[in-house]
């Protein structure tokens, strides 16, 4: 019997990763992204797992797809030219925003540039309550008196957005149906459909983001499938969505949006898909790359899952400095730090590190491309924490004295320290953030952060994953097999999934089981078309009310028992969230329910780790080499493996060093690492 | 030995970074777990740690300046009244005095002292608003502060971590929400208590005993960097004035700002005398908008703690508006003290003209909007009982090089709620909430617009609206030719003026219409670029007329 056969694409900034499963071997290619059209990488990579593998198209049962295509067109302001419709009175909701200043002391900062600019805010005369009831009926001639102004805008996407849709869209939907029938092909994106939830603002600002998107990703979408037909691939053919799950090519046309944080999704699934493996019930998913890194929670073997995201935090990665989307998504912290990250000394004495990042040309001096700034990675270099010949897969070699020239001029003759100390400072400045980010997390979320396993995977987080740790008391990490493209494995791990929300206002002193009922059916029906046009599999229901005390500012997620038709029940499961966050409830105090989510999946596909495809050599130590060991503050001789050689069961005592092709495991002297079956490097930090 | 004093400077960084990450953290507690809407969503609340003598070492960035050394000199009056040496672990003090704390009874300031080992080692302070403490409720109506609500002095809200229930009692039985007030008090202390478990985590981490080195380094530093910024500024003293609106009558605000040598002196003598209503405000309020206005421009990258904000001294003549005496009103102390930043920035252009924005609405716009039917403005008309407090804002002044911000609030770093869920959680409709055209201060550089809000109730029947707005009869200020903002308006529409502060009911079927003020622009507008005039005209926020007459915009060039 031939053996499986799906395929992962993840197409990000740079590269474009394509896995192929056979049986339980993983061939992957790596192979630049083309920015002219994307799908030509895509291909490209495709051929090569194929022929790796020896297998003709028709043998591809699957075909998954993550992209940062989305995000990158809302960063770089590339989408289509947009129209928001909104109602009279209400157009510069979506530019207002929050009326505030996300830095207090810096007079200079811009606020965020909407995606439509004003003179493309257009109003209609209509007005709904709270309640969904109308109050001012849709004039219909006021959306005909658009039309000119549309055409002639040289507009191609349409958001309609109008206040207290969510309660009732039948506006939006007359608004639609007009376009339809007098801007024929028109795109238009209505915000009742792809974000239904109370607050304008936010509700606005991603369906503006969603009409954006629209027009570019769907042509991509539908070139994709059919060049995957014309090749004559006749698989299913899925997209990865920021929140984890899978959804089916129509779908992602329609709201691409969802798509946004595909690439991270998939890396924290790879890290679900770990603790499952290994039964871990808290995990601690640390993806750090060039520019920035990347925490995830990860509890009971499922990742933390939001509907907040802000796209393009363009101020130093400022929360407020982005756009916001409402959208399923995995919740993650980004930190502005990675491996390109430049160092520098600040008026008071002080060694700072990033956001801003050496970027790949010229890149740190240690790529010996005329670098002069001081990055994470030069720092990493001088303390020894490179193999130099097998740098970047032997591809570059590594040029350690142009780092220790640029880590002494830009830090170290500043503060007058020798360049080892300077090393060691910048190191323990990134690694000091990563820890305090994980730290307010945590905190914001009330989760704990002890005894959680640290997964790193992501170019650079193997190199700082064990003196994390060490900051944060977590005692064991792991750095899996083919971390340098976490994000396809992952993807082969994800679950078709669609998750759906409702805004239907509910004290619960007015509790109406029917009420809920009604919601459940209405967003149950959606779910179940998106998904079950994918996958034929039993499919797990999961409910969410997002609840609060009367009066306060913001809900929490409440996941929901099957059976919610008594009060008490949401009520109870309420307090215990609440309790869970914030450590206490309120009695007496009435509780009122804001939205309601449903989401379907289906289980996780089977899926098995890649093995070690190599044959097993004896686990020689290729070099030895000075390297600086932050535990003992001082340059060590440390032994230098190469990760392909080990063979599992093998045991490293720190500190050592484990390189491999995209990245280089630090195991410092408090931890000793041991190479588990599947190849993945286990590292356990000694008592005491 | 370089390597070991490098090794200890890193050190020291890390542990500075690590206090303010755990500040950071502790007004994330409050901001989650705080009653008060205003703290949840606005972020008005602060956080910090003190050394064992009192001094600041770090505190959070949050929503509001207004808390910036009124917070540092607060823990001061505490241990003045209960000194290190009488407290023990499970102590917790609190206070919501105005002089002794941040202003006005709305706020309540929590101080807890740490311990290890049996010895105190730091202490940690936070302060949030409450939404009602009692009394006429939060507006500027009051002619004393006995008539604003509960006064709670320095005291223990637990002793040896057993809860005061007297106290608790009394201020439950003060206030209208009872379940809100002792929300926020518990809200409060458990920040403070998350704050000490993390330092203690830290010490152990650092394998430190004491931080008294490490606050005496981060004092050092900062206060080093502070004093090295004001020293590149020429000595000398720079005056200016503004005159604001006042409740019934003009407030005169005068300001002279010294620089001597490596210290900033900010002074107000010439200002005016106390108000008859709560809007004056007590010298710790001054304090802390007179340094932010500083801060924004001079050492903005400096942390706050005691040796920065010791670099600049604020006083203020005894009795006047800015340090008012017991027992004035002082609820709305913001209206007046957020206008104070504009002030010091006028002086501070003197001497960098290339870093200061022109004058802008400065006070938030926040309403209080309620119907009682107890109150007199009954409500016969089956409107029920409400109250909402929802925060606009106006423009901020033109900067440089950079047009002013719309609809954005300055210095006050709230956010504001939705319309939706205004029209939620009250009966009102907001039928308009947009941008003001030709309500930024023309300017080569525009100053920020204000908005219009059109606001009535959904059944039509008659409410209440408390107001504390300024910027009514003057104008935001342009600079260096820049013409004024638009002022501010509180009318009903079709129908009368409304005054900019008190309490005034808005008859039944009619609509309330705010008009936010405009920031002042900056520079001769006729130097405006035609291109962003034309930008500008294209988006509407300049009218045509309004184009050519102030900015000599003939159309298509």
């Amino acid at each position: 019997m031939q053996s499986n056969c799906r395929i992962a694409v993840d197409v990000g900034g740079t590269f474009t990763d394509v896995v192929l499963e056979s049986g339980d071997r993983h061939f992957a290619a790596k192979v630049l992204t083309t920015y002219a059209d994307p799908v030509e990488a895509v291909m490209e990579g495709l051929e090569q797992v194929m022929s790796l593998a020896g297998r003709p198209p028709g043998d591809a049962e699957i075909i998954l797809h993550g992209t940062t295509l989305a995000t990158n067109a809302l960063i770089q302001r590339t989408g289509a030219v947009t129209a928001l419709i909104a109602t009279d009175g209400h157009r510069d909701a979506v530019e207002m925003a929050y009326e505030n200043r996300f830095e207090q002391y810096d007079i200079d900062i811009d606020r965020p540039q909407p995606l439509t600019p004003r003179k493309l805010r257009f109003v209609v005369t209509e007005r709904m309550n709270a309640r969904g009831e109308v109050l001012v009926p849709l004039d219909e001639s006021s959306v005909e008196a658009l039309v000119p102004a549309l055409v002639h805008g040289g507009v191609t996407s349409v958001a309609v957005g109008l206040l207290h849709a969510y309660a009732n869209p039948v506006h939006e939907q007359r608004i639609a149906e007009i376009l339809g029938e007098r801007v024929p092909g028109m795109s238009v994106t209505l915000a009742s459909e792809v974000c239904p939830e109370i607050r304008e603002f936010e509700r606005l600002s991603t369906a503006c983001a969603n009409a954006y998107v629209k027009p570019l990703m769907s042509g991509y979408l539908h070139r994709f499938a059919s060049e995957l037909e014309a090749r004559g691939f006749n698989c299913p053919f899925l997209l990865m969505t920021s929140g984890g799950g899978l959804t089916d090519v129509a779908t992602a046309a329609r709201f691409p949006i969802r798509l946004v944080e595909s690439g991270p999704a998939g890396g924290a699934i790879l890290a679900s898909r770990i603790a499952a493996e290994r039964n871990l019930d808290r995990v601690f998913s640390f993806d750090m790359g060039g520019t920035t890194a990347k925490i995830c929670l990860i509890d009971d073997r499922a990742p933390q899952l939001s509907r907040a995201f802000e796209v393009d935090r363009s101020y130093r990665f400022k929360k407020g400095s982005g756009l916001p989307v409402r959208i399923p998504v995995i919740e993650m912290v980004e930190i502005g730090a990675g491996g390109g990250s430049i160092a520098l000394v600040d008026r008071l004495g002080r060694i700072r590190v990033g956001p801003e990042s050496a970027g790949s040309e010229p890149g740190p001096a240690c790529y010996g491309r005329g670098g002069r700034n001081a990055t994470v990675t030069d720092a990493d270099a001088v303390m020894g924490r490179f193999e130099e010949r097998r740098f970047g897969g032997g591809a570059m070699t590594l040029d350690v004295p142009a780092a220790r020239a640029a880590v002494d001029e830009r830090v170290a003759s500043m503060l007058d320290m020798d360049s080892m100390t300077a090393a060691f400072g910048i190191g323990e400045v990134v690694d000091e953030n990563m820890a305090a980010a994980a730290r307010s997390h945590a905190a914001e979320w009330g989760k704990p952060l002890a005894e959680r396993v640290l997964v790193a995977y992501g170019g650079a987080a193997p190199q700082h994953a064990a003196q994390i740790a060490s900051k944060l008391g977590l005692d064991e990490v792991i750095v899996p097999v083919s971390a340098g493209v976490g994000s396809a494995i992952g993807m082969l791990a994800a679950p078709v999934a669609y998750e759906v929300v409702r805004s239907r206002y509910m004290r619960l002193s007015e509790f109406d089981a029917a009420v809920i009922e009604d919601v459940n059916a209405d967003m149950r029906a959606e779910a179940q078309d998106v998904v079950g046009s994918a996958t034929s599999e039993p499919l797990v229901e999961t409910r969410r009310a997002y609840m609060r005390y009367v009066g306060q500012g913001y809900e929490i997620a409440v996941t929901l028992p099957e059976a919610t038709n008594r009060v008490e029940i949401l009520r109870d499961a309420f307090e215990a969230a609440y309790r869970q966050l914030y450590g206490r409830i309120i009695p007496g105090l009435d509780v009122e329910v804001m939205s309601w989510t449903l989401a379907l999946a289906s289980g996780a596909p089977a899926f098995r780790f890649p093995g070690t495809d190599k044959d097993v050599e004896d686990a020689l130590v290729s070099q030895q080499g000075p390297m600086y060991d932050p535990v003992r503050n001082a340059v060590v001789t440390a032994p230098r493996f190469t990760r392909e050689t080990l063979s599992p069961g093998t045991v490293i005592d720190g500190p050592a060093l484990i390189v491999e092709a995209q990245t280089t495991t630090v195991v410092t002297s408090t931890f000793t690492a041991t190479i588990a079956p599947g190849g993945d490097i286990i590292m356990k930090r000694a008592e005491g | 030995m370089k390597g070991k004093t490098g090794l200890d400077a890193i050190r020291t960084q890390l542990a500075w970074n690590r206090l303010l990450a755990i500040v950071e953290e502790q007004a994330q507690t409050i901001m989650r777990t705080a009653f008060s809407t205003v703290v949840r969503e606005a972020g008005d609340l602060s956080a910090g740690v003190f050394g064992t003598d009192g001094s600041m070492l770090a505190q959070a960035v949050t929503g509001t300046p207004g808390h910036v050394n009124a917070m540092a000199s607060s823990v001061g009056n505490f241990l003045a009244r209960h000194p290190l040496a009488t407290l023990r672990p499970g102590d917790v003090l609190l206070t919501n005095d105005p002089w002794l704390a941040t202003g006005h009874l709305n706020d309540f300031t929590v101080v807890t002292p740490v311990f290890r080992e049996d010895h105190p080692v730091a202490l940690f302070a936070s302060t949030s608003h409450i939404a009602d403490v009692g009394g006429r409720g939060f507006g500027p109506d009051a002619n004393q502060v006995f008539e604003e609500g509960i006064n709670i002095p320095i005291g223990h809200l637990f002793r040896g971590g057993e809860l005061n229930q007297t106290l608790m009692d009394i201020v439950r039985a003060n206030v209208r929400d009872p379940v809100v007030a002792e929300g926020d008090l518990y809200s409060l202390t458990a920040s403070n208590a998350m704050g000490g478990e993390q330092l203690l985590k830290m010490m152990a981490d650092f394998e430190i005993d004491s931080i008294d080195a490490v606050g005496e380094r981060i004092v050092a530093a900062s206060e080093q960097a502070m004093r090295k910024e004001i020293g590149a500024l020429p000595n000398g003293t720079y005056r200016h004035e503004m005159d604001v609106d006042g409740y019934d009558e003009p407030v005169h605000i005068a300001c002279a700002l010294t620089v001597e040598d490596d210290t900033i002196g900010v002074d107000f003598d010439g200002t005016s005398g106390p108000s008859r209503y709560g809007i004056n405000v007590p010298l710790t309020y001054t304090e802390a908008y007179a340094s932010f206005g500083v801060r924004c421009v001079v050492g903005n990258d400096v942390p706050n703690n005691a040796g920065s904000l010791r670099a600049v001294r604020v006083t203020a003549p005894e009795g006047c508006i800015l340090n008012a005496r017991r027992p004035a009103a002082v609820s709305a102390r913001h209206a007046l003290g957020q206008m104070l930043p504009d002030v010091i920035l006028g002086c501070l252009e003197q001497i960098l003209p290339n870093a200061v924005p022109a004058e802008g609405a400065s006070c938030i716009w926040n309403p209080v909007l309620l119907s009682s039917s107890l109150a007199g403005a009954g409500d016969n008309t089956g409107g029920g009982d409400f109250v909402t407090n929802p925060i606009f804002n106006g423009g901020t002044g033109a900067r440089p090089g950079k047009d002013g911000l719309s609809t954005t609030a300055f210095p006050s770093g709230v956010r504001t709620t939705p319309t939706e869920v205004n029209e939620v959680t009250a009966p009102i409709l907001i039928w308009r909430k947009e941008y003001l055209a030709d309500s930024g201060g023309p300017g080569e550089l525009r100053g920020g617009l204000g908005q219009v809000i059109e606001i009535a109730h959904a059944r039509g029947a008659p409410f209440e609206v408390s107001k504390m707005f300024d910027r009514i009869q003057h104008p935001a200020r342009g600079r260096r030719g820049g013409g004024s903002g638009r002022a501010g308006r509180v009318y009903i529409k079709h129908g009368k003026e409304l005054k900019g502060k008190g309490k005034e009911t808005v008859p039944a079927g009619t609509t309330l219409v705010l008009e936010t003020p405009g920031g002042g622009g900056m520079g001769d507008p006729i130097s405006r670029d035609p291109a962003a005039v034309r930008a500008d005209l294209e988006s509407g926020l300049v009218s045509e007329a309004a184009a050519k007459e102030s900015y000599g915009y003939g159309g298509a060039d």
